[in-house]
């Protein structure tokens, strides 16, 4: 590059502070993203605790149902949170943070799923509790 | 002016451009300001990324822990030993105002991030202060059934399942008090420092540290509250 003065900001406009960065730099998030974020996750929340509350409270879905419709709506509103609050993408910047995220996932899965599991089994397989006692020398 | 008498830089600019690997450049070119994690081809990652990451990790901990006491919950909500049941003891109408002030606190919490991104400290403050008291009136609220329990001589120690229940509830309350001076002390600290780097930071952890507290909240009026009161 022979001409060290020459600014391209002043002619093309094709170079901004955004584009050319040094590492480490941060860049400036917009307030407008936030806001509409913020929006939606609080419209599509809204909706989802009210279906959930309604589900819940107006017996008009099948009774043997209800667990499994409240469970759907619970999720879905967690991946609500996820997305529009917590802001995690599918963007660069975010896959270590989703990594993170389908480990602990799994982590919550296995604890949860694993626990009711084995003591419901536990629980179906127990002596009765009279009997046990009856064997006590 | 044809393209030849482009200035070098520009020409340079233009190499840069047509690199399909944008060595040294953003990933997505010009129109995506996007910060990268450190590898591949945009550079070190910055330090809100490793300091959002970092804290990331430890909010996955945390809801793990939650994760243990959402089991043990599970696993006991049936044993009353004689005692009240779960379905007994809820009331559905301060869960929905409980959930409805939560809520809210998040909807204001991201809202004073966004303040915060346009360096607004008028806005950034008043904001959080909405956060802040949706938070404690959602702890009152939380205070008022557990004493209103506790009067009716319903305790953690009088049956597991309501060892379980007093636990994950009031586990999530604890969180949240002292997600309430975290509050506190960010605001103060926004007020005395201003927007210095890791003042902001401070202020994406803490905003995290929030939203993680409505998604535990999210499982616990759904599986505690409303699949409770069906028993």
């Amino acid at each position: 590059m022979s001409n060290l003065e020459f600014d391209p900001h002043l002619y093309t406009g094709s170079l901004d502070q955004r584009e050319d960065h040094a590492p480490g730099d941060e860049p400036e998030e917009s307030a407008g993203d936030w806001i509409r974020n913020a929006n939606l996750g609080l419209g599509f929340s809204v909706v989802l605790t009210v279906a959930s509350f309604w589900v819940a409270l107006a017996h008009e879905v099948w009774g043997p149902a209800v667990p499994v419709a409240l469970i759907v709506l619970a999720i879905a509103q967690m991946g609500v949170h996820l997305v529009f609050f917590l802001h995690v993408t599918t963007g660069p910047d975010n896959t270590n943070n989703v990594l993170a995220l389908a480990y602990g996932v799994m982590v919550v899965f296995l604890i949860v799923v694993g626990s009711v599991w084995i003591m419901a089994h536990l629980s179906a397989n127990m002596m009765p509790a009279g009997a046990i006692m009856h064997m006590a020398p | 002016m044809s393209r030849s008498d482009l200035p070098a830089a520009v020409a340079t600019l233009r190499r840069v451009r047509e690199d399909p690997h944008r060595l040294g450049h953003r990933a997505h070119g010009p129109e995506g300001p996007v910060a990268g994690t450190g590898h591949g081809t945009t550079g070190p990652a910055s330090k809100r990324i490793i300091v959002g990451y970092g804290f990331w990790i430890f909010l996955l901990s945390d809801i793990v822990m939650f994760s243990c006491f959402f089991a043990a919950f599970a696993v006991q909500s049936r044993a009353t030993a004689g005692g009240p049941t779960i379905a007994e003891i809820v009331d559905l109408r301060r869960v929905a105002f409980e959930t409805a002030a939560l809520l809210l606190s998040s909807y204001t919490c991201g809202l004073s991030f966004a303040a915060t991104n346009a360096r607004s400290r008028l806005w950034t403050q008043v904001f959080l202060l909405a956060t802040g008291l949706l938070g404690l009136a959602f702890v009152l609220m939380e205070a008022q059934e557990f004493y209103g329990l506790a009067v009716r001589g319903i305790t953690p120690q009088r049956s597991g399942a309501l060892t379980a229940f007093f636990g994950l509830v009031g586990l999530h309350g604890v969180h949240v008090t002292v997600g309430g001076l975290w509050l506190a002390t960010m605001m103060a600290q926004v007020q005395v420092k201003g927007f210095r780097q890791h003042i902001v930071h401070r202020l994406i952890c803490f905003n995290l540290f929030w939203h993680a507290l409505d998604i535990v909240w999210i499982g616990i009026f759904t599986i505690v509250y409303l699949m409770g009161s069906l028993a």
